[in-house]
């Protein structure tokens, strides 16, 4: 390798680390904003966060093309602004305004952008995972060479739903990448207590795809088994398991009083939060010194402490949609725009 | 008249002498070639047709295939469209009624063919809360243009879990169109528009009426799936029947007109939206409404037209609304308790009598 070529290397390696590491924060510190509104009751309904599982979010849809989709729960925040939903369009949704990127129509678990092919947003534990499989089966038919990501958590492993998907996109060799966020608890109801075989990975590849568990704190790691799958499911068209192992720092939801974790578990857990241990990463890769690294986080919590300003300022600004449109899109109407493909 | 509203007159003409084992002795001049078929042959050839005219168009559910349908609806389409187009699943209805919602946002035209309405029940998270809803969630950004084909209703002694009239349940969902077709002609004509409708349908194929047998023009014949069609015209008082049921309401309007009491029958076949037009239009006209349901009477979607009569025709009434569905039992299969648990002709013609003798 040519002193050129291992430059180049480096500043790709760099950038990389720098996108990982900025989205990590936006998403944190997104979070964090959510929940501060909605105890300002500015956000309602429920709110789940992912504090803890950045991670997964960006190591995982960072890998993905823009033409690959992504079909995800009702704990998205971080899938969506890592795939780039303009983060503006999330938080009026958040705040149900009609500029969110569901026209204010799904709040906090139903983010939806067609445009990004980023389709939600499902609350019905599993429920998206048949639904990436037909996404899937449509570029199967046409020949597209899109894959399509389905997230979910360790709970929807237990449901019908994913046992059915896992079947039939293995039988019809479908491009489904199934990433599942296993942060050990179903709700309140922890891994072992839900599941007679805690092995997921061994039970996905028993379905006769190839299965990966991954540790879902570390960031780089994520990314090159996601990429690793993805390259695996492009060129096999077969589908593809990864188990990311991870952990949500907060409670299930804002109503959730987390009586189910021990304290220690959780604080142990922090140990491993992925932001600081990618930060670590640049001193001990030599990519930074410590001073450095300290002066960007510095610069990246400011740009992100902005665009977060910005958004809530625009979505409170924002117009609520006209009660007069509350059954516009229940079907389609004369003049509403059909989109042909998604 | 046009010449297509001419030639849709002659066949549902043809559908009604069929039904009703009598002819209206109308001719008019130029009859179209016409074929011997059944309603199982005019489904299968709207499934050929629309797989020949659409590329986007597939079909898939359990044994759609290999076995040609559990019904035979789709025998001999996987020799002609192959393996791609005619996909037999696992018996996992949530993930291929959802692999059908996916594949419709997509932008294919995806069938699913799920083997009775009772089974379906195992997807109906996929049905509602993907389906119905994520066009109006996503503020219009995403369409489901997903046709779904089930069987419904009792009469073969297949026993509870194999009979049950549940498409009132769905056609009380935003979001779905919800058809019924009673005749050869809907049979042949509604699977068309259906998957032109960017938005899902739900079809509901009565499992008494495949052998239904008639003649049918060898060129198909459109059909709209919006409104209810008057299947036989009377004065004293409407039935208003669907799907299984059409073909006793007839039943009925022969026994009644034996004793002079002339009934008219409205076929639902659009079971959502609902076109009140049509009910409320013939009940204005008899003054008297017998609604027959062979699901259970209790939140019904008699129940659901009942009120729809009283709401916007209270004072066209000459007698209450009588209601005929099936008792509030798991349907059984003894073939005497299965009539007895059913709408008959005779039931539904002595609710007629009751609203036209008591109030007349």
């Amino acid at each position: 390798m040519s002193a050129r070529d291992r430059e180049v290397e480096h500043d790709t390696h760099l950038d990389l680390l720098s996108w990982l590491l900025r989205q990590m924060i936006r998403i944190r510190r997104f979070e964090e904003k959510c929940a501060e509104l909605y105890s300002a009751t500015k956000i309602r309904g429920f709110l789940h966060l992912c504090i803890g599982e950045e991670a997964v979010a960006v190591g995982v849809v960072g890998a993905l093309d823009a033409h690959d989709a992504i079909v995800s729960t009702y704990r998205e925040h971080g899938h969506a602004l890592a795939r780039g939903v303009p983060m503006e369009s999330i938080m009026a949704e958040m705040f149900g305004r009609a500029t969110g990127c569901s026209g204010g129509r799904g709040g906090s678990m139903h983010l939806f952008d067609a445009s990004r092919r980023f389709y939600g947003g499902n609350a019905i534990v599993a429920g998206g995972l048949p639904v990436a499989v037909g996404l899937a089966l449509a570029d199967h038919l046409t020949g597209d060479k899109a894959v399509t990501a389905c997230l979910f958590g360790d709970g929807a492993f237990a449901e019908g739903e994913f046992h059915e998907s896992a079947n039939l996109a293995a039988l019809w060799h479908l491009p489904v990448l199934f990433c599942c966020e296993n942060n050990r608890y179903a709700m309140g109801t922890a891994l072992a207590r839900e599941h007679a075989e805690t092995d997921l990975t061994a039970r996905a590849a028993a379905y006769g795809m190839v299965a990966w568990s991954v540790d879902g704190m570390d960031v780089l790691a994520v990314r090159e088994a996601t990429d690793r799958a993805l390259a695996y499911v492009r060129s096999s068209g077969q589908p593809c398991f990864l188990e990311l192992r991870t952990y949500r720092f907060r409670s299930h939801s804002m109503y959730d009083p987390d009586r189910y974790r021990d304290k220690a578990e959780i604080e142990h857990w922090k140990q491993s939060d992925p932001i600081p241990a990618l930060a670590s990463r640049l001193v001990s890769e030599g990519l930074m010194t410590a001073a450095e690294v300290e002066e960007w986080l510095a610069e990246i919590e400011s740009e992100v402490a902005t665009e977060i300003d910005e958004a809530v300022a625009v979505a409170e600004a924002a117009p609520l949609e006209p009660v007069e449109d509350l059954t516009r899109f229940v079907t389609t109407a004369a003049g509403d725009p059909v989109r042909r493909t998604s | 008249m046009s010449r297509r509203t001419a030639t849709a007159d002659r066949a549902r003409e043809q559908a009604t002498e069929k039904a009703t084992g009598k002819t209206t002795g109308k001719t008019t001049g130029k009859v179209p070639p016409t074929v011997e078929t059944t309603y199982r042959e005019a489904m299968r050839a709207a499934h050929r047709e629309a797989l020949l005219r659409d590329p986007r168009v597939f079909l898939m559910g359990e044994d759609v295939g290999r076995y040609g349908g559990s019904f035979a609806v789709s025998l001999g389409l996987l020799e002609e469209f192959g393996e791609e187009r005619i996909r037999d699943t696992p018996l996992s209805e949530s993930a291929f009624t959802g692999a059908g919602v996916g594949a419709a946002m997509r932008g294919l035209r995806p069938i699913v063919e799920i083997m009775t309405v009772n089974f379906s029940l195992l997807a109906l998270d996929q049905i509602l809360d993907n389906a119905a809803t994520l066009r109006h969630m996503s503020g219009g950004q995403l369409s489901v243009p997903l046709v779904i084909r089930m069987t419904t209703g009792a009469g073969r002694q297949l026993a509870a879990q194999h009979s049950h009239s549940l498409e009132g349940w769905y056609a009380s969902i935003p979001g779905l169109r919800v058809l019924a077709p009673a005749t050869l002609e809907d049979a042949r004509g509604m699977l068309w528009p259906a998957l032109e409708d960017p938005d899902p349908v739900l079809i509901f194929e009565h499992g008494s009426l495949y052998n239904l047998s008639g003649t049918l023009p060898v060129e198909p014949t459109p059909v709209d799936i919006e409104r209810a069609a008057v299947r036989r015209p009377g004065t004293d008082v409407t039935l208003i029947a669907y799907a299984g049921g059409l073909g006793k309401a007839l039943a009925a309007a022969d026994l009644l007109a034996a004793e002079g009491i002339s009934a008219e029958v409205v076929d639902l076949r659009v079971l959502r939206p609902l076109d009140d037009a049509t009910i409320i239009g013939s009940v204005s006209r008899t003054h008297r409404a017998v609604v027959v349901d062979e699901a259970w009477r209790s939140g019904s979607l008699a129940a659901e037209v009942t009120a729809r009569i009283v709401e916007q025709a209270f004072y066209e009434l000459d007698a209450p609304v009588e209601r005929v569905c099936a008792a509030e039992v798991p349907i059984p299969y003894p073939h005497h308790l299965e009539e007895a648990a059913l709408p008959q002709p005779e039931g539904i013609a002595a609710a007629a009598r009751r609203a036209v003798g008591e109030h007349g």
